[in-house]
């Protein structure tokens, strides 16, 4: 499904060298390794946010070569790090907000809205605005957003860093849940061997 | 800790006392007769229709200047920087000056010449750098084409007398006009507005442009869905900022606009004229007038960034 061949990315004064890395169709791969170590230039690189930093290597996504893509053609899903919800607009306008550029059809946006918001417990928090939610929360609905458009692969960037255990192991679960539910390819990045061994089909740990 | 209260003291009270002694000298008699006075009326329309103007093409201005200096990073970005900060560093009567030489003593055909010149070169220094290290191509691409364009309008209009007599040909005459008194406002203010702007922009992260990009937005989408929303009180400082700045403006109105009483006089030229005509109580009526202006924009910024600017 996801085909890294050969990728030198160079970002700034850091230079990922060489790296190759396959994950197939429906599989969950957790992205391991020491901080510094290129796991985020990686993922950046695959979502299209590192093009210009792309010195030589390939990226195909389902067969396709999308190196030179654009990442908004690329239909990969992204949760970062710091979540990054949009502050001014609401939990269903982050849900809607892919949708709505790729101007889908109003039933079938509002369904497919609806349907995330069921299956990440978001219906009684739609109309509140990111500064109102939990850290817990705020990761659901980032997951929501980055699955609305049903995206090949979902990558996850660190995404459960800074929950408490009872959160974490929480927002976990509620992952776990959507990528099987969802079939959908994803590469996990994290620090945790707990977390990678609780979620992921493989690790990969970048040395 | 008694030393920072005694300087705290002494700096506070120097505003204190020079705002103070204004007021001393001010009756009410002074403003009532300030605020009845024709001139002094047109004076404040004029004022606040000038400052207005100038703020707005500041905020125009400064938006994509502050984006482009925020999020991109390129050779030549300090120079930039530092070419945006020379109005604040100029004598004011040298910004007027430079504004008046241009107008009147500068053609639009030299003009195009100039900036072709000054296009030209930095698309050559751009070309060394590229060759040197890993800059990009497509920036001393367009400057050259850019600079080709102007070169081109330079031999089609040239011999076409200075650049004021155009733009009166053209219906927009600016100097000693009141449209150049926004001309002359403008510079100094658009710095001040970028640079309010840059401190916007760089307490945005740069994650919800590229999260809004994953999710099909190109860059323009995510600036104007995104960013500029998060922008919007970054903006209004940037335009409370701009029009408090044009409200101080003198020497470069004074210079290139003049102080026609009734037709390009605002309120900092009011309190010259009034001192000319040795009408002290008046000027500090007007200089009050003001001050009180300024206080009210001060307030504005201060509520809107202290509320946390950017977002």
């Amino acid at each position: 499904m996801l085909e890294v061949k050969d990728l030198t990315v160079r970002v700034g004064g850091f230079k990922l060298s060489d790296f190759s890395l396959s994950i197939d169709e429906g599989e969950c791969v957790a992205l391991m390794g020491p901080s510094g170590c290129g796991k985020t230039t990686l993922m950046e690189a695959v979502c299209g946010l590192r093009s210009r930093g792309v010195l030589s290597g390939r990226i195909f996504l389902g067969g396709v070569d999308i190196t030179n893509l654009p990442p908004g053609a690329r239909m990969i899903g992204l949760v970062p790090q710091d979540i990054a919800l949009f502050p001014t607009l609401t939990v269903r306008e982050q849900l809607e907000f892919g949708p709505k550029l790729h101007r889908w059809d109003r039933d079938e946006m509002r369904d497919r809205v609806e349907g995330l918001a069921s299956d990440l417990g978001l219906e009684q928090l739609m109309e509140r605005l990111p500064k109102g939610l939990s850290g817990g929360e705020a990761r659901r609905v980032a997951l929501g957003r980055a699955l609305a458009l049903r995206p090949r692969l979902l990558c996850l960037d660190e995404a459960l860093t800074g929950l408490d255990e009872a959160r974490h192991d929480e927002v976990l679960q509620v992952i776990r849940e959507m990528i099987e539910r969802e079939g959908v390819t994803a590469l996990h990045v994290t620090h945790s061997k707990r977390e990678a061994d609780a979620i992921a089909d493989r690790v990969v740990v970048m040395g | 800790m008694l030393f920072l209260i005694v300087v705290l003291i002494a700096y506070v009270g120097m505003l204190v006392l020079m705002v103070g002694a204004n007021v001393l000298t001010v009756s009410w008699e002074d403003i009532g007769n300030v605020l009845r006075d024709a001139d002094i009326q047109r004076s404040i329309k004029l004022t606040i229709v000038t400052c207005t103007a100038t703020a707005i093409f500041s905020v125009l201005v400064a938006v994509p200047l502050a984006y482009l200096l925020s999020r991109y990073q390129f050779r030549g970005r300090a120079f930039i920087d530092t070419i945006l900060d020379i109005p604040i560093l100029l004598p004011p009567l040298i910004v007027g000056l430079s504004l008046l030489i241009l107008f009147n003593r500068v053609s639009p055909s030299t003009c195009c010449w100039m900036m072709a010149g000054g296009l030209c070169l930095a698309a050559c220094v751009g070309c060394i750098w590229r060759v040197k290290g890993s800059g990009r191509s497509m920036i001393p691409r367009a400057l050259l084409f850019i600079g080709g364009v102007f070169a081109v309008a330079a031999v089609l209009i040239r011999g076409s007398g200075s650049l004021e007599e155009v733009t009166s040909g053209l219906g927009l005459p600016m100097t000693f006009h009141p449209l150049g008194i926004v001309l002359a406002q403008f510079p100094v203010a658009a710095a001040f507005a970028v640079r309010t702007m840059r401190t916007t922009f760089d307490q945005i992260s740069p994650r919800y442009e590229e999260v809004a990009m994953t999710l099909g937005c190109h860059r323009g989408q995510a600036f104007t869905r995104v960013v500029l929303p998060l922008a919007g009180k970054g903006m209004v400082a940037a335009g409370t900022m701009a029009w408090a700045r044009s409200l101080g403006e003198f020497g470069p109105v004074l210079i290139f606009a003049g102080a026609t009483r009734g037709r390009t006089e605002v309120l900092a030229t009011s309190v010259f004229l009034e001192i000319n005509i040795g009408n002290l109580p008046g000027a500090a009526a007007i200089s009050l007038l003001m001050i009180l202006l300024a206080v009210a924009i001060l307030m504005l910024v201060r509520f809107f960034v202290g509320r946390g600017g950017a977002i």
